[in-house]
């Protein structure tokens, strides 16, 4: 049988709608599997103004069951046996005696009758519309007296229930099932009776409904391309954009209209918000991806004059919007033009960074000082002149009054008032990019001076937010820092950025004076970015165990070459010859730590002779290799070198006896096996790896 | 299409129409608020359990919003038409769509969306889930369910509808310009009646009002808010949390509010409303 259950309500905010439709689903599902109904595929969708599901193949009855349970001996107090006959609800004489090894006891046998499909629904659906947990929800109408009212996302109006054509009667938050729902607002104004769950979805489509998100999304999408090819141009896609006006829609009519190409003087991402956030309007771009005067908008109806009025009256809404971001803007390059972009600094000094860490002024004038110190160290290749002038003109547009009115454009509104006032094009671009990366997949900025603002200005939130004491916990991380770790990881591995993490807090203690300050801070926040850092590489197969052992050394704070060091001891684990090392290293590990805890003694002199003498004499060749080729960052050659010793390590451990009765031969071989760890240390901690 | 409504016309149909559906027409509250809800028969009527209906239009001054009449969709004094309905009756929506089909608005030419907005009235203490109107991409109208007002629960829950007047005037009419409306049918506009309004009014809100006089007048209508709210007075002292209000508008149109005393004059008219809406709550049971 096919399955209907339809709840009206008035209009479901577009955001909620997805959700809301497979909350519903997932509810309805395992409502039914408790109460052990078998169904076949079930679809669960949304309109603006209702919740819909169908679910097809739905048994006619739920199978009965049989189950056996265990109750107390015959012999318990009366009390226990009343106990167990209200739990069962049988009465003595239903109860079986057994014997068992521990006498007679007493078992129910519990049998469920199978119920009727349209007994569970009328029950699962009430449970299903008191249970349903919305984002936000409200209390309404008469029954609203009572601060324990039915509450809904907004007004809840109807419920349709069928079982193929029959009714499936129920009442839930004082509404009684019926068949009877709403089409159209405009176009099928009034009561629209469904004749089975078989043709709802048709029915709905003649009173000019579509239930379908995705059909609505589709046309929405087709449709508005098509509207811009025939005029030339072509549709800027946005399936968030799509996926609202479906959420806002039953039945979607695609308009284009136009604005005045005199707006254009406005910066163009302020268009394209305007017309997305305000109005939730498509943009338009030309042959040559160009943004042009037109947008399309998503009307709810087939317009009698075809949608004249609509388009008319869109134009209109919209042409008063852009009126005000030229004001805005205009305001703000009159600013400018007089005083540079230093003239919204002043105004900057008010607005507060975090209450313990001071203005964004101040924020300012540290990062200003970090990007100077980026490049002057050589860190990244830019002038430090320019550097600092473009950390200082960065927050400068957050005061402007069209970022005041669309923060969404900060940085980008920097840059286009920079670049208005001949500002150079690299501190202009490093006002716009400085905030990037935004997030994974945002573009990571490469020029140079983008690079050391950006790197400035992240770190100084980091250093900042860890030496106050404040580093994110658990699942709260209220000032984004993890991003902005991310985001310094990505932007000096994109770079090629060699930066010593050390050296950076070092400078950064020494210029700034925070009153607060947690001492531990610095290995604190170099954990964290090792933690990031897993975090990162746990898609592209980075083994976090080996991370942390290249981190364990205590001496590696630069990511990039952390990296390159992590990675060539991945591949080197992974071959036969760095298994078996791992398994030498850790023997010898756990020999040095037992040996280590009663102290070793004065070693014999001598270098003994055979396995014990090869190991020696190959840790004589491999380890200063090693140490050079890592002090040359020369890593594969470093596991090279490494690998030369598995032979004689192996050979060691299986002819030599390290406790040798003599305590100076004892010893001997003591400090070999820690040169030989010392050596494995001077590449990794292997005692890290795992495995 | 015959001829679209002036702005009286528009808001006699208006009354015509929600008198017709039961609501007492009241006339606008004698002080100057920011926005109808402050009126006493929406803020103090949705609280308690009373069935309550009733329309009115109250003008409405924003300070800040003045432009000297030189801005043609900016006004520091404005209409809303307000709608309160307790509780809030079945197929509100339905009963909306109609006011707008009776001031001449098309619905099959034109495009009416109800767009989430959850409103909240910081100074009020207020909250309710609800929609922006959007007629043709324009918001003409806020439609509210009040959840909470002073930090009470509303039981029953009210429905809210308040108009743009001038915004649905100008739509209706076609005009680009508020001062261009046609006020009535006998060629008066708006301008005619209020453009010398917002030019003295935008000078007297930026730029003459008195501030040291208005922080003394703040603080004696909060003392005489308290005292009456003391004497068991919550209408009257009512009045004085309007004017504590109004009088927070215009200091901080004058800019001599920071940003962070902001917060705390909002946070002390909220508590003047908290203290009347309890009393007036405390009186009703």
């Amino acid at each position: 049988m096919k399955f209907l259950l339809e709840l009206q309500s008035e209009e479901i905010p577009a955001r909620m709608q997805a959700a809301a439709a497979e909350q519903l689903r997932t509810r309805f599902v395992d409502a039914l599997k408790a109460a052990g109904l078998a169904h076949g595929a079930v679809t669960a969708d949304a309109t603006p103004r209702r919740l819909w599901l169908i679910a097809d193949g739905v048994a006619a009855a739920s199978e009965g069951s049989a189950e056996e349970v265990k109750g107390p001996a015959a012999s318990a107090p009366a009390q226990a046996i009343d106990g167990f006959l209200k739990k069962t609800g049988l009465t003595r004489d239903q109860l079986e005696e057994r014997e068992t090894p521990k006498g007679i006891v007493l078992f129910a046998m519990l049998r469920r009758e199978g119920r009727t499909a349209s007994e569970i629904l009328a029950d699962v659906i009430p449970q299903i519309i008191r249970d349903f947990a919305w984002p936000k929800s409200m209390r309404w109408g008469a029954a609203s007296h009572s601060t324990a009212a039915p509450r809904w996302v907004r007004p809840l109006t109807g419920i349709v229930a069928l079982l193929d054509g029959d009714l499936v009667a129920c009442e839930a938050h004082g509404i009684t099932s019926g068949r009877e729902t709403r089409g159209h607002r405009v176009h099928a104004p009034g009561v629209l009776s469904i004749t089975s769950a078989a043709t709802y979805l048709e029915q709905l489509r003649a009173a000019h409904v579509l239930a379908s998100s995705a059909e609505r999304r589709r046309i929405i999408a087709t449709r508005a391309a098509e509207l811009a090819a025939g005029a030339g141009l072509s549709l800027i896609p946005d399936d968030g954009l799509v996926a609202e006006n479906a959420g806002l829609t039953e039945w979607p009519v695609p308009l284009l209209g136009r604005f005045d190409p005199d707006f254009l003087s406005v910066p163009c991402e302020v268009i394209v918000l305007t017309m997305r956030t305000n109005q939730k309007y498509f943009a338009l771009a030309d042959a040559s991806g160009a943004l042009v005067p037109a947008f399309i908008c998503v009307a709810n109806l087939d317009a009698t004059d075809g949608g004249a009025a609509i388009t008319h009256g869109n134009q209109r809404v919209l042409s008063a919007r852009l009126s005000d971001a030229r004001f805005f803007w205009e305001q703000d390059l009159a600013t400018v033009r007089a005083g540079g972009l230093e003239a919204f600094l002043p105004k900057v000094n008010d607005i507060v960074f975090h209450e313990k860490l001071g203005s964004l002024a101040d924020k300012v004038d540290r990062v200003a000082a970090l990007a100077k110190w980026l490049c002057e160290n050589d860190v990244v290749p830019a002038d430090p002149a320019q550097a600092e002038r473009a950390a200082r003109l960065a927050k400068a547009d957050l005061v402007s009054a069209t970022v005041g009115e669309f923060p969404e454009v900060q940085g980008q509104i920097g840059r286009y008032l920079a670049l208005g006032i001949g500002v150079e094009p690299a501190i202009a671009d490093a006002i716009r990019d400085h905030y990037k990366p935004a997030g994974q997949g945002d573009d990571v900025p490469t020029a140079p001076v983008s690079v050391a603002v950006a790197l400035a200005d992240k770190l100084d939130t980091l250093i900042c937010f860890f030496q106050a004491d404040m580093p994110p916990t658990g699942s709260k991380d209220p000032f984004a820092l993890r991003r902005q770790a991310l985001g310094c990881i990505s932007v000096v591995q994109s770079t090629g950025t060699r930066l010593s993490l050390r050296k950076l807090m070092q400078y950064f203690t020494d210029i700034c004076r925070l009153s607060i300050s947690d001492a531990g801070w610095q290995p604190k926040l170099l954990d964290f970015f090792a933690d990031r850092l897993k975090v990162q590489q746990r898609e592209a197969g980075v083994r976090h165990d080996l991370i942390d052992a290249v981190f364990a050394l205590g001496s590696e704070d630069d990511l990039v070459r952390l990296l390159a060091r992590v990675k060539a001891l991945q591949a080197f684990v992974e071959t036969e010859d760095g298994t078996n090392l791992l398994a030498g290293y850790k023997r010898a590990a756990n020999i040095l730590k037992a040996a280590e805890k009663d102290g070793i003694g004065e070693p014999a002199s001598g270098e003994g002779d055979g396995a014990e003498a090869l190991l020696a004499a190959a840790l004589a060749t491999a380890l200063p290799t090693a140490k050079q080729a890592v002090a040359e960052e020369r890593f594969t050659d470093a596991m090279a070198a490494l690998a030369s010793l598995r032979g004689p390590v192996d050979a060691f451990f299986t002819d030599v006896m390290v406790n040798d009765p003599d305590p100076g031969i004892r010893a001997r071989r003591l400090a070999l096996l820690a040169r030989f760890r010392d050596a494995v240390h001077g590449v990794a901690d292997f005692s890290k790896i795992e495995g | 299409m015959s001829k679209p409504l002036s702005f009286q016309s528009m808001i006699l149909a208006l009354q015509q129409y929600w008198g017709d559906k039961g609501c007492v027409i009241l006339q606008p509250l004698d002080l100057e608020v920011g926005a109808g809800t402050f009126h006493p028969a929406t803020t103090l009527r949705s609280l308690g359990p009373d069935h309550w209906n009733a329309c009115y239009v109250q003008p409405s001054r924003r300070p800040s919003d003045g432009r000297y009449g030189e801005n043609p969709n900016r006004l520091q004094h404005y209409y809303q038409f307000q709608v309160i309905l307790k509780p809030s009756p079945a197929d509100l929506i339905g009963l909306y769509l109609g006011s707008l089909d009776a001031i001449g608005i098309d619905r099959a030419k034109h495009d009416v969306r109800f767009v989430e907005d959850d409103w909240e009235s910081p100074t009020l203490g207020a909250w309710g889930l609800g929609w922006e109107v959007w007629c043709d991409g324009m918001e003409v109208s806020q439609f509210t369910y009040f959840q909470q007002v002073a930090g009470h629960d509303c039981a029953p829950v009210a429905g809210e509808l308040t108009y743009g007047l001038e915004r649905l005037a100008m739509y209706i009419q076609g005009v680009e310009s508020i001062y261009d409306l046609a006020y009535n049918d006998a060629g008066v506009t708006y301008g005619d009646v209020f453009l010398k309004n917002e030019q003295q009014f935008s000078a007297y809100n930026f730029e003459a009002a008195n501030t040291e006089k208005l922080f003394q007048h703040f603080k004696d209508v909060s003392d005489e808010c308290r005292a009456l709210v003391a004497r068991g007075l919550p209408l009257p002292a009512y009045d004085q949390a309007i004017k504590a209000s109004h009088l927070f508008n215009l200091l901080n149109a004058r800019g001599v509010i920071s940003v962070a005393e902001r917060q705390a004059y909002i946070g002390r008219v909220r508590d003047l409303v908290k203290a009347v809406a309890d009393c007036w709550v405390e009186q009703g049971k």
